[in-house]
């Protein structure tokens, strides 16, 4: 779970990083009274959104008076902010940062998340702060510092140190250095973290290390323990089916082809969207029903498919292992009655009894596409789904 | 005997006395499956499905000599019960548990490096659907009458996915000697790589069957690991061609999140190290024929 910049600064500032003196604002008028909150000759209003590169998106500006905020509050609050990392249909801003403006003498990059491959926190940092690091780990990957923390001893003060030489910082700032790598690592254990970023860390022309930008991104699995972080979700900040399907208990990405999807599983969901790519189509959702399918699951997750206007045909793929073939059948001849469903859809059942599964799609008289292998669904599905395209076609 | 679990392997049951554990724990038992019993702390000296329940797991292990493991505990308390079960001189468990936050997976396999290699447990998942050995036993919540026994050895994260290739295996007349799920968690016990180790050292497996997905560097170092240290063919379908970056499909791992983890990158890393790629899904069973029709 992502959070926004302004609640990982309050966070990490708890745990001794030093930031700018900063203030949340809904509305333009807020925004403007924050920024005379804030002594200085120059304040940066910041969009608050789920996502990085704001600045080249235009979602940071850099003002000099108070009518200059005024105006960057009036032409960022309410509008869709679109960065390389938001995707085409961007988020929207509802929340501002107005926060001083830094002298920046010296500009770093300092992150901690959790590594894969050797099971362990990796603590990243760079001299070269500010830039993308996936494209400096390209072309410089000797510009890169990483040290790895042994779980059961926790983040050593030489470890930090090392941290703080390798960004090349001056002496007089190695104590305050080790105190914000230290607290950075502490808030991601205690809080169950699965990365903390600062781009950039920043030392100011009066000598400060402040931390100008903040990305904590959450462990969904842990949240249970972290009541705290739980409420600092925004859901404005995701696609609006995800949220629906979360809170139905389900797990849906939205994607941008035609066909829409249903199967259990998350491993044979991806391989199902791969088959139909292979046979010509485009998914329009990853969907993973999940083991216990009841019939009321399953009409949810039909009608969040189907609110997706783009969905020409739908495929469901179940392969009934704790879940079982007759059940899936009745919950999904159920759901196309009570949406009263018009789009083809190809059913294909698998696994725990599955003949009287099928019997249950043949015996409903309704026009269900039946498939008997995971190739036959999909050529099943694309050519039902350009069949849809035809007949349109001829109507206009 | 098959590699990992037999019909002999004593198997005790973790969150016994609940729903979902008391489900599977018949189901396994109707397989065939050695259940000697389970453990649900606060209930230890109750009978259940006419088995003993234990407090903890070492009086498990000392009274009727326990081996292996299935966790069915809740996500929060977790990784506790694998850490008990190492303790207690498990041999191997395997976690069904989906939802086990992953600093708890970090802790549980920082406690597991404690002990010398010769004594530590092997763990497989959490979130997976457990292993199974065709016709001999089954520690896992897999739909047991798909699977036909014989020589292809399976390593998979997903567990439908893992039927699906099992299924279209036994509409060819081809058996597996274990297949084993390792789970769709960023942090697992046992790696691709782990498994194709035991299956290399198996005599009862030929041909091993990689099922790997988008998301983390664990196809590649198998991948390598097969070209230096096996002797059996490999073969490998990566799920997630169409996955988007930095999306989380599902499984908590499976995202891509860095360079070489898309199912494209991998594909062609494994095709270099000579891996035989499934081209689609729906040829896995056809792609082990072929390799199998030309070993004879």
């Amino acid at each position: 779970m992502n959070i926004h910049e302004y609640q990982a600064k309050e966070i990490l500032a708890e745990y001794g990083v030093k930031i700018a003196e900063g203030g949340l604002a809904f509305s333009t008028e807020e925004a403007v009274q924050r920024a005379r909150e804030i002594d200085g000759d120059t304040w940066v209003v910041k969009a608050q959104i789920h996502s990085g590169a704001r600045g080249k998106a235009g979602g940071i500006k850099i003002c000099k008076s108070h009518n200059e905020v005024e105006a960057a509050a009036e032409a960022l609050l309410g509008k869709k902010i679109v960065t390389h990392q938001s995707g085409p249909a961007g988020k929207v801003c509802s929340r501002l940062y107005v926060e001083a403006g830094s002298k920046i003498a010296k500009e770093m990059y300092l992150s901690f998340m959790i590594d894969r491959s050797t099971e362990r926190v990796i603590m990243i940092g760079s001299e070269q702060g500010g830039m993308d690091i996936e494209a400096l780990a390209k072309t410089s990957p000797e510009a890169i510092k990483k040290i790895y923390i042994e779980p059961s001893v926790g983040l050593q003060d030489f470890q930090a140190r090392k941290m703080a030489f390798a960004l090349g910082l001056d002496t007089t700032l190695l104590n305050h250095a080790v105190k914000t790598i230290k607290g950075c690592y502490r808030a991601l254990r205690d809080l169950d973290a699965n990365t903390v970023e600062i781009n950039p860390l920043v030392v100011t022309e009066s000598n400060e290390l402040i931390a100008l930008d903040a990305k904590m991104d959450f462990d969904e699995n842990a949240l249970f323990r972290r009541r705290r972080i739980a409420e600092l979700r925004d859901n404005t900040q995701v696609d609006t089916r995800e949220v629906a399907a979360a809170e139905a208990g389900l797990s849906y990405v939205g994607l941008d082809g035609d066909i829409g999807c249903m199967i259990n599983g998350a491993g044979l969901a991806m391989a199902t969207m791969d088959m139909i790519k292979l046979a010509g189509g485009e998914p329009a959702n990853f969907l993973d029903v999940g083991g216990g399918a009841s019939a009321e699951r399953t009409e949810k997750a039909f009608r969040l498919v189907l609110a997706d206007q783009g969905v020409k045909a739908m495929l469901v793929n179940i392969f009934a292992g704790i879940n079982r073939c007759d059940w899936i059948a009745e919950g999904v001849v159920q759901a196309v009655k009570n949406i009263d469903m018009k789009l083809p859809l190809v059913v294909r059942l698998s696994g725990t009894n599955v003949e009287e599964g099928r019997r249950i799609i043949a015996d409903s008289g309704l026009p269900i596409i039946t498939a008997d292998t995971l190739a036959d669904a999909a050529e099943k599905v694309v050519k039902a789904r350009n069949d849809v395209i035809a007949q349109t076609g001829r109507g206009v | 005997m098959a590699t990992l679990i037999d019909e002999k392997t004593r198997i005790i049951v973790q969150g016994f006395t609940g729903k979902i554990g008391t489900f599977h724990a018949q189901e396994m038992i109707n397989y065939g499956s050695n259940v000697v019993g389970g453990v649900t702390p606060g209930k230890g000296g109750q009978k259940h499905l006419g088995l003993p329940v234990f407090n903890t797991v070492k009086e498990a292990v000392q009274q009727v000599g326990a081996e292996a493991s299935i966790v069915f505990v809740p996500p929060a308390f977790a990784a506790d019960s694998i850490m008990e079960a190492a303790d207690a001189g498990i041999r191997y468990c395997v976690s069904i548990t989906d939802g086990i936050p992953t600093q708890d997976m970090m802790t549980v396999k920082n406690f597991l490096r404690r002990f010398p290699k010769n004594e530590r447990m092997m763990l497989t998942g959490p979130n997976c659907s457990g292993t199974i050995s065709p016709g001999r036993s089954m520690l896992g919540i897999m739909p047991g009458h798909i699977y036909i026994q014989g020589n292809v050895g399976v390593v998979g994260r997903s567990g439908t996915l893992g039927y699906e290739a099992a299924d279209q295996m036994r509409m060819l007349g081809i058996g597996i000697s274990t297949s084993v799920g390792i789970g769709g968690d960023p942090i697992i016990g046992s790696s691709h790589r782990d498994v194709l180790e035991k299956l290399e050292q198996d005599p009862e497996t030929k041909i091993a069957l990689m099922i790997g997905e988008i998301g983390g560097p664990q196809e590649v170092e198998a991948g390598k690991f097969a070209k230096e240290n096996m002797n059996k063919p490999l073969i490998a379908y990566i799920a997630g061609l169409t996955a988007p970056e930095g999306r989380r499909m599902g499984h908590a791992g499976a995202i891509i999140s860095s360079v070489g983890e898309s199912a494209a990158e991998k594909v062609a890393i494994l095709k270099d190290l000579g891996v035989t790629i499934c081209p689609t899904p729906s040829l896995m069973g056809e792609t082990i024929a072929k390799v199998l029709s030309k070993m004879q």
